[in-house]
């Protein structure tokens, strides 16, 4: 498997990664695809840019936002209720999906965002953050946790060039 | 009988997989690494996990709701 791709050159078990959001829901398939592919051998690089970028800060407070997500639907006193994209203008209701979210997370055994971070460094998962969203929204590269690499996008082409699957999330 | 066993009962994906990979890595080849897992996804996830990474799935099996997998480390 860790042979090369002739037709192309490039090496099959290779991965990118886009992130471009930043919230509690949609930090998950990033960095469980990542962890994943790593697990299964594969080399992973993940560019985290625009609001994807808060998921590199030293300290994570990932909320979820009913807005703009209409097919939320949360277990609920045993059915699924919805989110009217109207509740989001209400204060405090999306700390408290947050907050219900967090709950089912635990409930469920499903790994939390900082856990699966930590095994993303530790399956040595390439981390480059932007630098043009580190300008734009006024962060420093000591807001952000250690071991990544600082790039734009011409860094980003060319490993996306070099990897066999290139995923945009 | 295993070398080793995994027991992650409860969790949910993809934390079986990435448990497993990681006692993996502690094991010798030749090595048998048996794994407890509650979701009804990791029967598909580890045969792929194995056809992926070339690690032999010697034996699964489910009771009452557990799934038991046997993988053997290849390389």
């Amino acid at each position: 498997m860790s042979s090369t791709d002739l037709s192309s050159g490039i090496n099959p078990n290779t991965m990118s990664i886009i992130v471009t959001k930043g919230t509690l829901d949609w930090a998950y398939p990033p960095f469980i695809l990542a962890t994943t592919a790593a697990a299964m051998g594969l080399q992973v690089t993940m560019f985290f840019t625009f609001y994807g970028l808060t998921l590199l800060q030293k300290n994570l407070s990932l909320q979820i936002s009913s807005l703009g997500n209409p097919a939320m639907k949360m277990p609920m006193m045993g059915m699924h209720m919805g989110m009217p994209n109207i509740v989001s203008a209400i204060p405090g209701v999306d700390a408290a999906a947050t907050t219900m979210m967090k709950n089912l997370i635990k409930k469920k055994g499903v790994a939390s965002i900082p856990e699966l971070r930590d095994l993303a460094v530790e399956a040595d998962v390439r981390l480059i953050a932007c630098q043009m969203t580190l300008d734009l929204f006024e962060y420093s590269k000591d807001d952000l946790i250690d071991g990544i690499e600082i790039g734009g996008a011409a860094t980003y082409i060319e490993v996306a060039t070099q990897s066999h699957i290139n995923l945009f999330i | 009988m295993a070398d080793q066993v995994l027991d992650a009962k409860g969790l949910n994906c993809p934390l079986p997989i990435l448990k497993a990979k990681k006692a993996l890595k502690t094991l010798e080849s030749g090595q048998v690494l048996e794994v407890l897992s509650t979701d009804p996804g990791s029967v598909a996830d580890f045969s792929a996990f194995c056809r992926t990474t070339g690690n032999e799935l010697v034996e699964q099996s489910e009771a009452n709701g557990i799934y038991t997998y046997l993988i053997r480390k290849s390389a």
